[in-house]
């Protein structure tokens, strides 16, 4: 089966606020918030990761999660977030084009 | 040599931000007084004034609208602005604080005109304009937001004598530096940022100018009616999912988009937010000290 890739919209702002991730969209001002699973997806969306792998090593190990039921969710949650133009996706790596910081609470780096 | 027409000159200064409206009509400068009378500054004299923020009035007889657009359209080309709606068409440099506005003898006009140009302003240094009531009590501000009907004008009619009402419409907020006289030196000693709420002249349905004064922000409420006063906590999600609902925003432009993100994103990091369930009589007020 093909990669797919993900990467961040440009066209969006985002923080990591109260332990969770929040997302508006500038194209329509839609307001997101993340649940952990799905903020660790959209932090690692960098266009070069392919979804399967970040699935397997990120999301798969931080949370105790069969590996099929949560491809599955994450392609529901990618799907979800690409229709509002919040993510990106493609099946070739997506070329970095001022990708939105996240920025986090120093807190939580640490 | 022939001087040409009087030119009258009117500061008004609002969440204190002057800016300086040129006009020639005297029914004009009238007109700006009356409705913005707690908020004018004398005007500065030409030595003292360092390029002041200025806005250039024309006016035009009252016949037939100005633009084609009913609702308010906010557009830009890189730092400017174009604002425009039936009745007024408004230019607006954000880089040299320089804009004119053509519209007919309407207060309503350079309202609009004066908050997207103060929501500009204050974008980019983490303040906003807000849909919400103010109003100052111990020395401290308090938020009310909340949708049309959630209660905004109530609350403010209910205040005891000891709160002084700053708007019951339009809040006006600005994240301030110690350079700008913020009032919070606990805050200022440990590098916080400080937000203050200001009195605006924009008044709802409570018909009367606000008080021209500022506070620290103690706390942001958002109002529903119900059978009882009670103050609940709110997820962070949620308070920032209903303040930028309340933000006055007009432009989906993602660097103000992103700007006023920003904005809010920090807001609710540092001002305590929460749900504000009330009935309409005066008892709420005992739970906002």
């Amino acid at each position: 089966m093909a990669d797919t890739f993900i990467a961040r919209s440009p066209a969006i702002a985002a923080r990591a606020l109260g332990g969770e991730m929040m997302i508006m969209s500038a194209v329509d001002s839609t307001f997101f918030s993340l649940n952990e699973v799905a903020t660790v997806i959209f932090q690692a969306a960098d266009g070069r990761t392919p979804l399967a792998e970040i699935v397997e090593k990120k999301v798969c190990t931080e949370f105790e999660v069969e590996p099929e039921e949560a491809q599955r969710d994450a392609e529901q949650f990618v799907a979800d977030l690409s229709k509002h133009g919040v993510l990106l996706v493609s099946d070739q790596p997506i070329q970095a084009h001022n990708f939105p910081n996240t920025p986090v609470k120093k807190a939580e780096n640490s | 040599m022939s001087l040409a027409t009087d030119r009258h000159d009117v500061v008004v200064d609002i969440g204190g931000t002057a800016i300086l409206l040129r006009t020639h009509s005297e029914a004009f400068r009238t007109l700006l007084q009356d409705r913005y009378q707690h908020f004018l500054r004398e005007p500065m004299s030409r030595q003292s004034a360092r390029d002041p923020l200025a806005l250039d009035v024309e006016l035009l007889p009252e016949s037939g609208p100005v633009t084609p657009h009913e609702e308010l359209v906010v557009r830009h080309d890189g730092d400017r602005w174009q604002i425009v709606r039936g009745d007024f068409r408004a230019h607006w440099d954000a880089v040299r604080g320089h804009g004119t506005i053509t519209q007919t003898l309407s207060p309503f006009a350079i309202d609009s005109v004066l908050r997207v140009v103060h929501s500009l302003i204050q974008a980019p240094r983490g303040g906003f304009l807000l849909h919400g009531a103010s109003a100052i009590r111990n020395g401290r501000a308090f938020l009310f937001s909340g949708v049309s009907g959630a209660g905004k004008t109530t609350i403010s009619r209910l205040a005891p004598p000891d709160a002084t009402i700053l708007t019951d419409e339009i809040s006006y907020i600005r994240r301030l530096e110690a350079s700008d006289g913020a009032q919070n030196e606990t805050s200022q000693r440990h590098g916080r940022p400080v937000y203050e709420a200001f009195g605006t002249p924009f008044a709802g349905e409570l018909a009367r100018i606000g008080a021209n004064g500022r506070a620290p922000i103690a706390h942001l409420f958002f109002l529903t009616q119900g059978p009882e006063n009670r103050i609940d906590p709110i997820p962070t999600s949620d308070a920032l999912r209903m303040l930028l609902r309340n933000i006055l925003f007009f432009a989906d432009d993602s660097k103000l988009v992103e700007m006023v993100f920003r904005s809010a994103c920090e807001f609710v990091d540092h001002v305590p937010t929460s749900r504000l369930t009330f009935l309409p009589d005066q008892r709420v007020w005992e739970l906002i000290q």
